[in-house]
């Protein structure tokens, strides 16, 4: 409770804001790259909530979870990154739309 | 107080640099505008009391993901163009908006260090008590997320040697 002279309602606020402006990103690029980009930044949204909740109650659980977050981020990018390479391989473009069908 | 300002200098610095990522053309602009947001975040994580965090997003997402992302940038864009792509790069107009950003980090960043014993020596979480945490209740957790970085590491190899291999 003391370490924390922030309000948490703000933190919370720009947290979602920045939730908000990633889920934003991933709906209008169609660049796969800023998809990637845009659901970084939506993690890291998401980890800036937890950390401030801990921070709020003073538990380790937030940080627990926020390295959680971490490796998981850390997963999704080098697969997606990998993902990205095949497209441009494949497709010649990074645009999401010329990966829009499978095969068969 | 001062506390305050310092964090909504952060937070405004934060979501204008992540509005400013996501509407770039080049992804090289947006991946400086977006390691300046992750940058911003991380003062944030600071200020509330969370140093092993805040040292943990500069270390791990500015550094370590944000160069896996230029590396593959790079890998893509190999071509006749990439010189000239290079000195349009250098324009200070490109550079100019995360340097300013980044400059008001590093004067709060600089303000923090000097009054060291406001925000850093009180850590409202300290690095033991996550370490004892993630390794007493959340030691499962733990287990499931070095499976998840060794699924990814199996994966991105997958993925990336069939392009090294029969790519160009």
């Amino acid at each position: 409770m003391d370490g924390l002279n922030i309000p948490l309602n703000h933190i919370l606020l720009l947290s979602s804001l920045l939730f908000c402006i990633g889920m934003l990103g991933l709906m209008i690029r169609r660049n796969i790259i800023f998809i990637l980009m845009s659901l970084e930044v939506m993690l890291n949204a998401a980890a800036l909530a937890f950390v401030a909740a801990g921070a709020y109650w003073g538990q380790p659980d937030g940080q627990v979870v926020f390295l959680l977050i971490l490796s998981v981020a850390a997963a999704e990018v080098a697969v997606g990154l990998g993902l990205v390479l095949q497209v441009q391989r494949r497709f010649k473009s990074l645009d999401m739309d010329s990966a829009n069908r499978m095969r068969g | 107080m001062l506390e305050i300002i310092f964090f909504y200098l952060a937070a405004t610095i934060a979501l204008i640099a992540t509005a400013l990522a996501m509407t770039r053309a080049n992804a090289i602009h947006a991946l400086i505008y977006l390691i300046v947001s992750l940058l911003a975040v991380a003062v944030i994580f600071f200020l509330i009391g969370a140093p092993f965090a805040a040292a943990l997003e500069i270390v791990i997402y500015a550094g370590a993901i944000m160069v896996l992302f230029v590396f593959v940038i790079m890998m893509l864009n190999l071509g006749k163009e990439g010189d000239a792509r290079e000195r349009q790069w250098m324009q200070p107009r490109i550079w100019a908006g995360p340097v300013l950003l980044s400059l008001v980090l590093f004067a709060e960043l600089l303000y923090m260090i000097a009054n060291i014993e406001g925000s850093l020596s009180h850590p409202a979480v300290t690095a033991k008590e996550v370490g004892l945490s993630l390794f007493g209740p959340y030691v499962l957790a733990v287990e499931i997320a070095a499976m998840l970085l060794l699924a990814g590491l199996v994966g991105s190899y997958h993925l990336g040697r069939r392009y090294l291999e029969r790519g160009e």
